[in-house]
C-alpha cells in the first residue's frame, strides 16, 4: 500500500486532517476545488462562542498546510475518477474488496489502496514565479463580483481571492476573462513583472496511488429561488433579488475588518448605516412542507453573534431575532445566547416570519408627486409573537437570513465516485452513525466535516482529526504487518 | 356564444358601472353575456359555512339557474357555465359548485329541498378567466383602439405609442383575496404570485406596475361595520402602488374597488394631490377597446380618473 493520504477539500476539517497526518510522517495529496484554502472558515468575521477573528485562528493553519513538507496541495483540482486497488494476497480481484483493512482476528491487514485520477485546471499563472504583487489586476479591464465576498465586492478576471489566500497566488478566470490571446487583450501579461502569466497552460491529469482516503468537502447554504413576492414557505426571502435581504455568509463580509467595507454594517443597497435589522432564523431549515425538515444547527448560535457584533458595530441599532427555539448545545453556547439577549438589548420574538419584501422597487420608478412614506427605502417583514400572539410588522433597514446548510455542490457525484452513501439531502452517511461517525462504509474512506451534516467549526476540526486518526491506525497497522512479513 | 351570466347585487346597485362596461367589451369581443332570468343574492361568502346547509342554497339555486338558462341557449352538460364579474359571487359560486361535486348527499338535500334539478354540472367562470382561455391575449390585443396612455404623454395618430414602456399609462393590477383564494378551490391563477390582471394590462397596451402588497385584503366588508381597519389596509395598498409608480389601480372586485377608492375621498382635510384612481379592468378595457364614454362609467368614483383619460373618446 502507497502510505500516502487523499483529502478531498481544503476548509478546515480537510485542512486538520492533512495535518494530523502530515504531522505523523505520512504524505498527503490536499485537493481543493478552489483556487485557495481554508473554506467557509476563512469568509467569518469572528467564531462563535468565543469571538476570536476567524482568519486570526484559521491563517496559521493555512500556512502550516501551504508550506507543510508532507503536504502536496493541489488547488483548482477535482478528484476526478477513484478505483480501488486489489488487495494482494486475497485473490479477490480488483472489484471494490477491502483494500486495507486493519487485522482482524488471525487475519493479516492487506495492502490496497485506491488509484486515483485529479483533473487540475489551469491557473494561468506560475506557481514560483508569481509574487501576488497585483499589477495584473490593476490593468484587467473586467470586474466581476467577487466570490469570496458573496457579492459585496468586485474582482478582475484575474485576482486572488483575498489577501491571506493560501497559495499566494493570483489566479486568471477564463470565463471572465476577455479572452486568452493578444489580440483579445494581454494586458495582464504585459504588466506582470516576474513574467509569471503563462495563457498556454491547460488542464492536467494526474494519476495517484494512495492508502487511504478523506473526503471533507464541506456546506454550502441553501440559495433559495428567491422570488421576492414568495411567501416564507417557498424559501425565498426576497434575498436572492434584493440587496439589502441577505445570508450569514453574506453578513459575515459585511462585519469583516478585511472585508469589502472594513468591517462597516451599511446597507448594500444605499450605503447607509442599518438602524433595525432583522435577523431571521429557521430559514428553510425546519420546514418539512416548504424546506428541509433537519435543522441546521449553528443559525441560533452565529445569529446570536452577528447581533452581537452588530450592535458593537451600531451601538444605537436595534436588532430584532424571529426565533422558533434556541439551540445551543455546546460547551459555553446557552450562556453566548443569553449575552445577546440581555447584555446587547436585542428583541428576540418567538414566532416565524411569513413575508419579506422591500416597501419600494429597486430602480425609482417614473413617478409624479409622490408622498414622502417612512417606510421608503425600507424592507418590510411580517411575522408573529406566538408568545403575545400578535402580529409583528417591522420596517427594516437590513435583513439577515439564516439559511439551512446544505452540503456543498457535488457531494452526490462524489458519493458515487467513492461507493460510498449519502441521504436524501446529499449528506455523506457513515457506517453507523452512533458508533463509527467518520467511517464510510468503503473501508478505507473516511469522513470528516460539514458534508456530513451541519455542524460547527469545535465538531468540525474534532472529527476531522478522528478521521486522520483512523487513516493513521489503517497504515501503521499495515505499516507493522509489512515489516513483520519481511522479517 | 350565449355565456349565462350572474351579475350579482353589487352589480346591479353601487357597482352599475361594473356590469355596464363588463358587458360592453364582452359584447364588443363576441361574447354574449345572457343575464339569468331569475336569481337573488348568491351570500356573499356566508353560504361558505359548510355546517348550515341553508345557506347553501342560495348559489344552488344561481347554478340551478345557469344550468336551466343554458339548456334553453343548447348549451348543456359539459358546457353548462355560467360568468360572473365580482370576484365575491366568483368565489362563492366556485366554492359551492366544489363542494355539491364532492358532497353528492348535499346536493341531493338541496334538490329536495328547493324542488329543482340541478345536476352539479355548471361550470363557475370569471370574465378573466374567459378572455384569458377563450378569447387569449393576443386576440385582445389586437381588438385595443388605444393603448391607454397618460394624457401627457399621448402623440398624434390615433393614440398610438411612441415606443418604449415610458410612454405607456402605468397600471397597478390589484387582485385582493377572494379572486385567487383558496388556490385548492378557486384555481385562477397562483395564489401569491398571480399574473392575469398583469397580462390584460399588457394586451391593453399598458404597462402593468407589480407592487408587493396586490394580493393583501383591502378589509373587504368591515367597511360597513369597522371602517378604519379597511382605510388603514388600503392607504398601505395605495401608497404601494404609489412608491411603484402607478399612475391607475385596476381590480376585480367592487368591494376591493371600493375600498382602494373611498379612503381616497376629498375630505375637509383636503387632498394631497397624489391620489390615485382605481378601475375596473373592464373599464380600462372599454377605454382601450374604443367603446363610447357611457360605458366607461367613470363617472361614480371617488378619486375622479376622467382627467387621465381625458381626449381618448375623440379618437374612437
Amino acid at each position: 500500500m502507497n502510505y500516502r493520504a487523499l483529502v478531498i477539500g481544503s476548509g478546515i476539517s480537510g485542512m486538520q486532517a492533512a495535518l494530523d497526518i502530515a504531522n505523523s510522517g505520512f504524505e498527503v495529496i490536499l485537493v481543493e476545488k478552489e483556487p485557495s484554502i481554508g473554506g467557509h472558515m476563512a469568509q467569518l468575521s469572528e467564531t462563535f462562542p468565543t469571538l476570536d477573528c476567524s482568519q486570526c485562528i484559521l491563517t496559521p493553519r493555512t500556512v502550516e498546510v501551504g508550506q507543510h513538507p508532507n503536504i502536496r496541495l493541489l488547488t483548482l483540482s477535482e478528484v476526478v475518477s477513484v478505483t480501488p486497488l486489489s488487495a494482494p494476497g486475497t485473490g479477490a480481484g480488483s472489484g471494490p474488496s477491502a483494500p486495507g483493512t486493519p487485522a482482524e482476528a488471525g487475519r493479516p491487514p492487506v495492502g490496497g489502496g485506491f488509484r486515483v485520477r485529479i483533473l487540475r485546471h489551469p491557473r494561468y499563472v506560475v506557481e514560483g514565479k508569481c509574487t501576488a504583487c497585483g499589477d495584473c489586476a490593476k490593468v484587467c479591464p473586467v470586474v466581476v463580483s467577487n466570490e469570496f465576498d458573496r457579492g459585496l465586492a468586485a474582482r478582475r478576471a484575474i485576482y486572488i481571492p483575498h489577501p491571506q489566500a493560501v497559495p499566494a497566488l493570483y489566479r486568471l478566470d477564463t470565463t471572465t476573462c476577455l479572452g486568452l490571446f493578444p489580440l483579445a487583450c494581454g494586458k495582464c501579461a504585459e504588466a506582470c513583472q516576474p513574467h509569471a502569466i503563462d495563457y498556454d497552460m491547460g488542464p492536467e491529469t494526474i494519476e495517484e496511488e494512495v492508502g487511504a482516503i478523506i473526503v471533507a468537502t464541506g456546506y454550502e447554504l441553501y440559495q433559495a429561488d428567491g422570488h421576492s413576492e414568495r411567501s416564507e414557505e417557498s424559501a425565498g426571502y426576497a434575498y436572492m433579488s434584493h440587496p439589502d435581504v441577505m445570508d450569514g455568509l453574506e453578513f459575515e463580509r459585511l462585519l469583516s475588518a478585511s472585508g469589502p467595507t472594513g468591517g462597516q454594517v451599511i446597507r448594500p443597497s444605499d450605503r447607509r448605516v442599518p438602524k433595525e435589522v432583522v435577523f431571521i432564523q429557521c430559514a428553510g431549515s425546519r420546514n418539512p412542507e416548504h424546506g428541509l425538515p433537519y435543522c441546521s444547527k449553528i443559525c441560533c448560535m452565529y445569529t446570536a453573534k452577528h447581533a452581537i457584533l452588530y450592535k458593537h458595530r451600531v451601538p444605537d441599532g436595534q436588532v430584532y431575532v424571529f426565533y422558533m427555539d434556541i439551540r445551543a448545545g455546546g460547551k459555553g453556547y446557552e450562556e453566548f445566547v443569553t449575552r445577546a439577549m440581555e447584555e446587547d438589548d436585542t428583541v428576540y420574538i418567538r414566532g416565524r416570519v411569513s413575508k419579506v419584501f422591500p416597501f419600494s422597487p429597486l430602480a425609482a420608478p417614473v413617478s409624479g408627486a409622490s408622498l414622502p412614506d417612512d417606510r421608503h427605502g425600507k424592507i418590510m417583514v411580517w411575522g408573529v409573537d406566538t408568545l403575545t400572539g400578535n402580529k409583528v410588522e417591522i420596517a427594516a433597514d437590513l435583513v439577515v437570513v439564516a439559511a439551512a446548510m446544505v452540503p456543498a455542490e457535488g457531494s452526490r457525484r462524489m458519493a458515487e465516485m467513492l461507493g460510498i452513501s449519502v441521504d436524501e439531502f446529499g449528506f455523506y452517511t457513515p457506517t453507523n452513525t452512533e458508533m463509527s461517525p467518520v467511517e464510510s462504509p468503503v473501508p478505507g474512506v473516511f469522513l470528516a466535516g460539514a458534508g456530513l451534516g451541519p455542524q460547527d467549526i469545535p465538531e468540525t476540526v474534532a472529527q476531522a482529526s478522528g478521521a486522520a486518526a483512523k487513516v493513521l491506525a489503517l497504515f501503521l497497522a499495515a505499516r507493522a504487518e509489512e515489516m513483520a512479513e519481511v522479517e | 356564444m350565449g355565456i349565462p351570466y350572474f351579475p350579482g347585487c353589487t352589480l346591479s346597485t353601487k357597482a352599475k358601472n361594473y356590469d355596464r362596461s363588463g358587458r360592453a367589451v364582452a359584447a364588443a369581443l363576441g361574447l354574449e353575456l345572457v343575464e339569468l332570468a331569475e336569481w337573488q343574492c348568491c351570500g356573499a361568502t356566508f353560504p361558505l359555512m359548510v355546517d348550515d346547509s341553508m345557506a347553501l342554497i342560495a348559489p344552488t339555486r344561481i347554478l340551478y339557474q345557469a344550468q336551466a338558462t343554458g339548456e334553453a341557449s343548447g348549451h348543456a352538460g359539459a358546457d353548462a357555465r355560467v360568468a360572473t364579474l365580482c370576484a365575491i359571487c366568483f368565489n362563492v359560486l366556485r366554492r359551492s359548485q366544489a363542494l355539491l361535486k364532492r358532497d353528492p348527499q348535499m346536493l341531493e338535500r338541496i334538490n329536495w329541498f328547493t324542488e329543482q334539478e340541478y345536476r352539479g354540472e355548471v361550470q363557475v367562470s370569471h370574465l378573466l378567466e374567459i378572455l384569458r382561455d377563450d378569447v387569449g391575449w393576443e386576440a385582445l390585443a389586437e381588438r385595443v383602439v388605444h393603448p391607454p396612455l397618460p394624457p401627457r404623454r399621448r402623440g398624434g395618430e390615433g393614440g398610438g405609442l411612441r415606443g418604449g414602456e415610458g410612454g405607456r399609462l402605468r397600471v397597478a393590477p390589484y387582485y385582493g383575496c377572494l379572486l385567487l383564494r383558496p388556490y385548492e378551490e378557486i384555481g385562477l391563477d397562483d395564489p401569491e404570485d398571480p399574473t392575469i390582471l398583469h397580462d390584460l394590462v399588457r394586451a391593453l397596451g399598458a404597462e402593468a406596475v407589480s407592487f408587493p402588497y396586490n394580493i393583501e385584503c383591502c378589509g373587504s366588508y368591515l367597511t360597513i361595520k369597522e371602517p378604519e381597519i379597511p382605510e388603514t389596509l388600503s392607504r398601505d395598498i395605495v401608497a404601494s402602488a404609489r412608491e411603484h409608480g402607478a399612475q391607475v389601480i385596476v381590480t376585480a372586485c367592487p368591494l376591493c374597488q371600493f375600498n382602494l377608492d373611498y379612503p381616497q375621498r376629498e375630505t375637509e382635510a383636503g387632498r394631497t394631490g397624489n391620489e390615485i384612481p382605481v378601475l375596473y379592468f373592464t373599464q380600462l378595457m372599454a377605454i382601450a377597446l374604443g367603446l363610447p364614454e357611457e360605458d366607461w362609467g367613470l363617472e361614480e368614483h371617488y378619486v375622479d380618473p376622467r382627467p387621465l383619460f381625458a381626449g381618448m373618446a375623440k379618437n374612437t
